[in-house]
């Protein structure tokens, strides 16, 4: 198909250039905040910006960007904005795109594409952008016809932000952004093949409703599609109405109080011994936006053996994908949790279900050790935990820290907790932290990071001295990849290949570097002290925390092994 | 297991990209795709033999391709009553003195010979695969130079028994 790019020669009346088109489009959309990097392939999209309110952050790598879209996405439920050119432009987004599609976070992606005549030819900072994030983006598209910007516009973001949430891309050719033509936006969504089912099949619903009442020992999990559908008060109301104890996926983290009588922790790899041993005792396991991921069930046959499995999920591919579903419900999680708290009259009898597994709490509690000097990483989350109330909002990347975070900060609301979780990204926590101020300017944002992750992404420091962004970053410094080497020494006999960094830079001077505030603690009581002063002020900061470096995380599902098989179980 | 699954398409530029690309990233093993445009405008018809493991795996299939924006309907017709054909070209080798023995094994199969050279002949021949597959070693013995197969196309029959064994897998 050839691009409508024929240049007229007449002055241009009420028609609109593809860039300003693109703008009006995302004002149309609400956008009020764009992250991105400018190229050559995107620069009649820069300059129309150049005239335009709509906030752009420039962020100092791609990758930074999108995190950042990341972040601001998870705070707000609305669509992350991201705009970079074409080629590595392009390229730099792909881990950023991957991340937002294994965690469900809307995205709407924009990338700049070398001219339609030479699409194909090896052009200079030329990708096939689509080629590369078909299997990335919950759909994309490349403009080909400036007329159908509007409504691709208009598509991408009802995709990103209805049904599953997930990253839409849109690659926009450089001569596509140049002509000009005189814009319909009053374009329908119309899109035969995507008709996500919102409400769930009340018959189903009825049934599940009869098995409750039936269970003896029956549990909840809630995971990420709980926050999605923002439905965490009607998940509270069922679990209280009910008495139903609930456990938590790492993504689900704050859908359900932490405080609260009825909460298990959060349950998986390095979940709490009781969570998983709900999860392998129960009889009932009803599953809310949860998709089973092998870090959450462990060996597969010895998940939830002898257990009823309902499974509550928007996306139906999830439903029966990795764990066989007696009661499938297809819908959104609000919507299910509402009818099903008209629906369920009879709480069943799990009292003795309940004081069983309080018992485990009691007994089998999260512990640390004490046999070294430096830091305790556990106790450290406790006390960013206390100085900002258990309000703050917590980023993080993949490894110890991040388990750490999830294990001991006990988040009580939604939205507070921005990690990641499917694709495991290092470099993820930080940018995400200046998107989720961004999108909350009031909030207390503090990243925890390992030494290593933060190295990733530093460079976006520069923003937080730019925007005078009050982002916290809590370093927790183990001269190591501290997950890696956690794994070398339980699975690999201690052999620490290439896992050990004993050369790292001085945070301090570093954040100093960037106009920012840095401090370093070899103790708890400076830690304390640091943390203390630090975190209610209004200002951005770099601590670099050093813990002990042999600290692990526990207990644990070694790989391969069931619920019940948790090793470091107690101390 | 060897499945039969059909989609209704967009007719968008990428389609067949987005399917195949799929079924590489989800692991799932293709025997044969055919494609080509529907009775309606803009839509076209895709047809899948899939080997797959079990009920789940052809369960899981149709779901992450119905995921595709551009996929209107997906079936698994294996269990239904359903005409199922694939069309393929051979090239035997052949002279003067084979010749007629080939057209002895080409008629009864209703396969017809649609070019002749000096030294080869082309059989087209339609039908099911196992059809395709007999004639195919029926012609092997006389030198096979070249064959060229189409895929299964195929879709329910007009009018279905009244009791088959059809597995409902769709929870909506």
């Amino acid at each position: 198909m050839k691009a409508k790019v024929n240049a007229e020669a007449e002055p241009l009346i009420n028609k609109m250039s593809g860039a300003e088109i693109f703008i009006e489009a995302l004002k149309r959309e609400n956008v009020e905040v764009l992250f991105g990097y400018p190229g050559g392939a995107v620069l009649p999209i820069y300059d129309a910006l150049y005239r335009n309110p709509i906030r752009h952050i420039l962020a100092r790598h791609e990758q930074g960007a999108i995190h950042a879209a990341e972040g601001y996405a998870r705070v707000t439920g609305k669509p992350g904005v991201v705009i970079a050119t074409s080629g590595p432009g392009a390229t730099n987004l792909v881990t950023g795109i991957t991340d937002a599609m294994m965690d469900s976070l809307p995205l709407v992606v924009f990338t700049g594409q070398v001219a339609t005549n030479v699409i194909g030819s090896d052009a200079f900072q030329e990708a096939d952008v689509i080629g590369v994030t078909m299997p990335i983006t919950k759909h994309n598209y490349q403009v080909r016809d400036l007329n159908e910007l509007p409504r691709i516009v208009k598509e991408a973001f009802h995709i990103a932000t209805t049904g599953r949430p997930g990253p839409v891309l849109i690659d926009i050719p450089k001569d596509v952004s140049t002509v000009g033509v005189v814009p319909s936006f009053d374009t329908k969504v119309d899109l035969p093949g995507y008709q996500p089912t919102l409400v769930p099949n009340i018959l189903q619903i009825k049934k599940l409703a009869d098995v409750i009442s039936e269970a003896k020992q029956p549990i909840i999990l809630a995971g990420a599609g709980v926050l999605h559908a923002k439905a965490s008060e009607e998940l509270l109301a069922l679990a209280e109405k009910l008495e139903i104890p609930v456990v938590n996926t790492l993504l689900g983290l704050g859908s359900f109080p932490a405080n609260h009588s009825l909460f298990l922790g959060m349950g998986g790899m390095h979940g709490t011994y009781t969570a998983n041993m709900a999860m392998y005792e129960c009889d009932l396991l009803i599953n809310f936006g949860a998709r089973f991921d092998d870090r959450l069930t462990g060996k597969l046959s010895d998940f939830a053996p002898s257990a009823t499995v309902a499974h509550i999920d928007i996306d139906p591919a999830e439903i029966g994908k990795n764990i066989e579903t007696q009661i499938p419900i297809v819908g959104d999680a609000k919507e299910a949790l509402t009818r099903l708290i008209a629906e369920c009259n009879n709480p069943p009898e799990a009292g003795e279900w309940r004081n069983h597994l309080k018992q485990y709490q009691q007994e089998f509690p999260l512990w640390s050790s004490d046999d070294e000097e430096g830091i305790s990483p556990q106790r450290l989350i406790e006390m960013v935990h206390k100085h900002t109330s258990g309000k703050a909002i917590v980023s993080t990347d993949v490894g110890q820290h991040q388990m750490w975070a999830a294990q001991y900060y006990g988040f009580t609301e939604p939205n507070r907790w921005i990690t990641s979780g499917g694709l495991g990204t290092m470099g993820f926590g930080f940018p995400a932290a200046i998107g989720a101020q961004l999108a909350d300017p009031d909030a207390t944002v503090v990243s925890i990071v390992g030494d290593a992750g933060f190295q990733m992404t530093l460079q976006e420091l520069a923003l937080l001295t730019e925007l005078n962004l009050p982002v916290k970053v809590v370093i927790l410094n183990n001269f190591a990849l501290g997950m890696v080497r956690q794994w070398q020494e339980k699975f690999f006999e201690e052999r620490y290949s290439e896992s050990l960094m004993p050369v790292q830079p001085d945070f301090v001077k570093l954040a100093e570097s960037y106009g920012i505030r840095g401090f370093r603690a070899d103790t708890e009581e400076e830690a304390n002290r640091i943390l203390k002063e630090t975190l209610n002020d209004r200002s951005p900061v770099v601590i670099d925390f050093r813990i002990k470096p042999k600290e692990k995380v526990f207990p644990m599902i070694a790989p391969g092994k069931g619920l019940h098989e948790m090793i470091g179980v107690r101390p | 297991m060897r499945r039969i699954v059909t989609a209704t398409v967009l007719n968008e530029s990428g389609v067949l990209n987005r399917v195949t690309s799929l079924f590489t990233r989800r692991q799932f093993n293709i025997e044969s795709i055919s494609v080509g445009h529907s009775e309606t405008e803009g839509i076209s018809k895709m047809t899948f033999v899939v080997n797959v493991e079990d009920d789940r795996q052809v369960e899981q299939l149709t779901k992450q391709l119905n995921k595709q924006i551009g996929v209107l309907k997906v079936t698994d017709i294996t269990d239904q009553a359903i005409v199922a054909r694939e069309l393929a070209l051979i090239k035997v080798v052949s002279n003067a003195q084979t010749r007629s023995e080939i057209n002895g094994v080409v008629d009864p199969f209703r396969a017809s010979i649609i070019d002749v050279s000096k030294d080869s002949i082309t059989v087209q021949v339609t039908g099911d695969s196992n059809k395709v597959e007999a004639i195919i070693d029926l012609l092997r013995p006389y030198g096979i130079k070249e064959i060229a197969r189409t895929g299964v196309t195929a879709f329910p029959r007009g009018s279905q028994k009244t009791v088959t064994e059809f597995k409902q897998i769709s929870i909506l």
